[in-house]
């Protein structure tokens, strides 16, 4: 029998899938590498090469003593930075998400569509376009530059996503099941926490995910409204690489570039099989 | 006392009235059936009795009590639904005793509850189930199971056994009836096949056009229906309605199918006084299948016995069905199913006079 994969078409088509794959990962390698060699390595031979002393110091001094606007912790408390608005504001904004498409798929009152469009149109409003009004409204309930501040914009923000998701998750349900609960005497919180939470994981999984790596690579927000020890990691990372003293500290910086990226790659990891999978689900019976 | 009574309840959805007045009382222990062809607003009826919906106008009673404001959970009515909407996390048990759970009542009398239900309805091995763990007919059991342990004075059943294969149907349809005998529940019970609202009802309420056509014990609805739609909907094959002559006869009007032809069938419609104003005027003569059968069979008065043109022949098994021509018109018959008389060919045919139903063909209605 022959062996089709070696066809000449076939070859060609991996060649091209290389190709692309390769343009795809150069610059993840280029750091990688970068984050295992020495600073004075880099400097003296080129931003491209092979580690001729592998610097796993680097990762360390990235972590707890490179100086970032004059304090020399590290990434480390941005890091914890991200996780506070991170995680509160995930949980919040899936839970509020998850209530609110609840409410417009499963029951009917009075502007409920009109409610849902106003919520969803937020997806399709520029970051930047949102920007001043925040200023205002944290202005006036005073949290600039906190992390409180941080996690309202993302809960909210985040609403527009995480309404549409579960609504559209929701629509499948069969209206028959809210009615029959009704009759049973169930009241609108009830219904959701007894029957539509216990079906609704691949949903909530999907909206996590998606919340979650948004919100911790969000950069626009966390480097207008925040400064100094305040600032998450991504926005931390532009201060870092504005630091530079004397010397590029390219080996450092890739470092702590990679640390940064780590919890979005695991969130991706542990849960990836299920995003995928949670897109195209929706049947409930 | 009434268990359900309905004073002039009307439903609009924007411009179409889908309901248009219905009045209805419904005694104690009754079964009553809503039947019609889908969009007649029975569905939207037991709706708004449920409390799942509003009426636009009109009041619903409720075992004495005037339920328009009341929530759907304080009517005292439990309901099966058609796609049994059982809660597809929870368990069988926690199924039935959600409702319980939601009212506070206590654990012990949840238990007794639960356990009495489970007897009933034999589905004690399967309370540790999930749903998607159960057959359909154990799904409608359960459902049924959710309803029962409520002990509501009114149950309402929203075409429960339409998503059931034929066979299970027929054996639902028994136990649902048996149920009722057993425990004599008022029931309202909606749904589009006319067989389950024959075999299983007390009093049908047929529904057509947001409207109810005729509110009456199956064998009045069968035998008297109360317009051509009840004619035409109630019973398979459905009522033969025929135009015909009336004409005055020997002491009792005539009906005359295809007057002025060669092959009009003349039929002496004795103890038919009621129609004595329509002498000499045209008129739809209903007649059931089941009285046109093979000539020669004697049913208890004297029949007609007529020749008639055999169209097409469709044996069930039970019986034979033949399509045939009366005075020029189509007519069904039921006839033994050993009778296999030949398309295309005359055959002789009896006629049961004595459950012919005339109707008046400006108003549809009625006339004896």
């Amino acid at each position: 029998m022959r062996d089709r994969s070696f066809a000449p078409s076939r070859m060609l088509i991996y060649l091209v899938v290389s190709l692309v794959a390769a343009a795809y990962l150069v610059p993840l390698v280029v750091v990688v590498l970068n984050s295992l060699r020495s600073n004075v390595e880099i400097a003296q031979t080129s931003m491209i090469g092979w580690p001729r002393e592998w610097a796993f110091g680097n990762y360390l001094t990235a972590w707890s003593d490179f100086c970032v606007a004059q304090t020399c912790a590290g990434i480390r408390p941005y890091m914890l930075n991200s996780a506070l608005v991170t995680i509160p504001a995930t949980i919040f904004s899936t839970l509020l998400g998850a209530v609110a498409g609840y409410a417009v798929s499963l029951w009917r009152f009075p502007g409920d569509r009109w409610i849902y469009g106003v919520v969803t149109l937020g997806i399709f409003l520029p970051q930047q376009m949102r920007l001043l009004p925040w200023t205002i409204v944290l202005r006036d309930i005073g949290l600039i530059n906190t992390l409180a501040g941080l996690v309202l914009i993302h809960t909210i923000q985040g609403l527009s996503f995480t309404t549409l998701f579960c609504r559209n998750y929701y629509v499948a349900v069969p209206q028959e099941l809210i009615r029959a609960a009704r009759i049973d005497g169930a009241g609108f919180y009830r219904i959701f926490w007894r029957i539509i939470l216990p079906l609704s994981p691949p949903i909530l999984i999907v909206t996590v995910i998606w919340q979650f790596t948004h919100i911790w690579n969000e950069f626009l927000y966390g480097v207008t409204f925040t400064n100094g020890q305040q600032q998450p990691v991504t926005a931390a990372l532009i201060a870092l690489s504005a630091a530079v003293a004397d010397i590029p500290q390219h080996g450092v910086q890739s470092a702590a570039v990679m640390i940064a990226a780590l919890p979005t790659l695991l969130v991706y990891l542990l849960g990836g099989r299920y995003f995928v999978r949670g897109l195209t689900a929706g049947a409930v019976k | 006392m009434s268990a359900l009574i309905l004073r002039d309840v009307h439903k609009r959805f924007g411009a179409t009235e889908v309901l248009k007045g219905i009045s209805l009382e419904m005694g104690s222990g009754e079964f009553t059936v809503l039947v019609g062809p889908s969009g007649c607003g029975k569905s939207t009826l037991l709706n708004i009795v449920a409390g799942l919906d509003q009426p636009s106008a009109g009041t619903i009673e409720i075992g004495g009590r005037v339920v328009n404001d009341v929530a759907p959970k304080d009517r005292d009515i439990a309901m099966v639904f058609q796609s049994y909407a059982l809660y597809p996390s929870m368990t069988v048990r926690q199924n039935i005793t959600f409702g319980m759970e939601c009212r506070h009542v206590p654990k012990k009398e949840q238990e007794a509850a639960l356990a009495n239900v489970a007897r009933l309805l034999q589905i004690e091995p399967l309370l540790g189930r999930k749903p998607a763990q159960l057959s359909g007919g154990q799904r409608q059991r359960v459902a049924m199971g959710r309803a029962l342990v409520r002990d509501p004075l009114l149950f309402l059943f929203d075409e429960p056994l339409s998503n059931l294969d034929a066979k299970l149907r027929v054996e639902m349809r028994m136990e649902i009836k048996r149920l009722h005998q057993r425990i004599g529940a008022s029931i309202v019970y909606v749904t589009h096949d006319q067989i389950e609202a024959m075999t299983m009802a007390t009093r049908i309420a047929v529904m057509h056009q947001g409207e109810v056509q005729q509110f009456a014990d199956p064998d009045t609805v069968y035998r008297a229906p109360a317009n051509l739609f009840v004619a035409r909907f109630m019973g398979s094959p459905p009522m033969n309605t025929l135009p015909a002559r009336l004409e005055a006869g020997d002491g009792a009007p005539v009906a005359v199918i295809g007057a002025g032809r060669d092959d009009a069938v003349r039929l002496r419609l004795q103890g038919y006084d009621a129609a004595a104003s329509f002498v000499g005027r045209e008129v739809v003569l209903g007649i059931r299948p089941e009285c046109i059968a093979e000539g020669g069979r004697v049913f208890s008065g004297a029949p007609v016995v007529v020749n008639a043109p055999v169209e097409m022949v469709e044996p069930t098994g039970a019986e034979t069905i033949v399509l045939l021509r009366l005075g020029g018109e189509s007519a069904l018959a039921r006839i033994s199913p050993d009778m296999r008389p030949r398309p295309g060919e005359s055959a002789s045919f009896a006629l049961d006079t004595r459950r012919i139903c005339l109707f008046d063909p400006q108003t549809e209605r009625l006339i004896a």
